[in-house]
């Protein structure tokens, strides 16, 4: 039934939706090289070159693509919420995901930039376990946004 | 909750997983930009292969849940204009992106070859780092995404 209803939204609604989704796309895209990059970087010949392309992509892609899945996600809510103070559940999990995930970001962020800047990769294995937990909320995130549960 | 509630969500998850694919080997591309240095290309195996995953996880899961989604809702059909529009796109992304990934997978076993040999230089590499077929191919692939995703949510005649 919510599928329907989401066939039928109205047309404003796209490109905000559009921004949220490609936003959180890309995100995530950014997220996972920041995983795999930083947890692989011990196993392979250059491992600070895969530390400073993991600090570089959450820097130049993953932070802009935050503030793009975010700015829409505010818009559509404003346009599909207005006010309303009662949020379904899907909307709460995709808030707290985002809020936390954003705290997450930044420490995942500056443990990269250390770890980068000083070649240790410790540091760059605790940025990519945190980037994996990042991970793990954004795919919760997007199950609830599809599957809207009440 | 319902059925076609967890096929969108699947369906959307293979979308997100498609996008962040197409993201993964963009940044691939843009750090190992021209380089002759075979390691740094063999550091990188690793993630490409995530990102075949991806791959795989998200066209697989577009097409399938996709589809079950326009049999299984009213509100769609298979023939709709946006739906074909978007089997065609998926289609094009297929088969587009296999040739770039047969491009950059030859690369990547060039690359493991001047490791095993210990050259430490190729120019030969730097060149299929650049702006090749490959490369080409790869920059088509992410604009038929945007469209794919432009389609999905614009639905357009529905």
């Amino acid at each position: 039934m919510i599928a329907v209803l989401a066939s039928i939204r109205p047309d404003s609604w796209n490109f905000p939706l559009f921004l949220h989704v490609a936003g959180a796309a890309v995100f995530v895209g950014a997220i996972t090289v920041g995983t795999v990059a930083q947890l692989g970087a011990t196993k392979v010949a250059e491992p600070q070159l895969l530390q400073r392309v993991a600090f570089r992509t959450l820097l130049i892609v993953g932070l802009p693509a935050y503030v793009v899945f975010r700015v829409g996600a505010e818009w559509i809510y404003s346009k599909e919420f207005g006010d309303s103070s009662d949020d379904p559940t899907w909307v709460g999990i995709g808030y707290l995901v985002s809020d936390i995930g954003a705290i997450v970001f930044l420490i995942a962020l500056i443990l990269a930039w250390l770890g980068a800047r000083k070649g240790k990769t410790g540091l760059g294995k605790a940025s990519g376990i945190l980037s994996a937990l990042i991970l793990v909320g954004l795919v919760i995130a997007v199950w609830a946004m599809g599957a809207k549960p009440d | 909750m319902e059925l076609n509630d967890w096929i969108l969500a699947f369906h959307l998850l293979s979308a997100v997983a498609m996008i962040a694919a197409v993201t993964l080997f963009s940044v691939m591309i843009a750090a190992l930009w021209r380089t002759d240095d075979p390691a740094a290309v063999t550091s990188f195996m690793r993630l490409g292969l995530v990102g075949n995953a991806l791959v795989i996880v998200g066209s697989l899961g577009t097409i399938v849940f996709g589809v079950w989604l326009a049999i299984s809702l009213d509100a769609y059909q298979l023939w709709d204009g946006w739906v074909i529009a978007a089997l065609v796109l998926w289609a094009l992304v297929g088969a587009i992106g296999k040739r770039t990934g047969d491009g950059y997978k030859a690369t990547s076993e060039m690359a493991a070859q001047l490791v095993s040999a210990g050259t430490p230089r190729s120019p030969e590499l730097a060149a299929a780092m650049g702006a090749t077929r490959a490369f080409w191919m790869h920059c088509l692939t992410t604009v038929i995404i945007f469209l794919l995703l432009v389609d999905m949510i614009w639905k357009p005649g529905a």
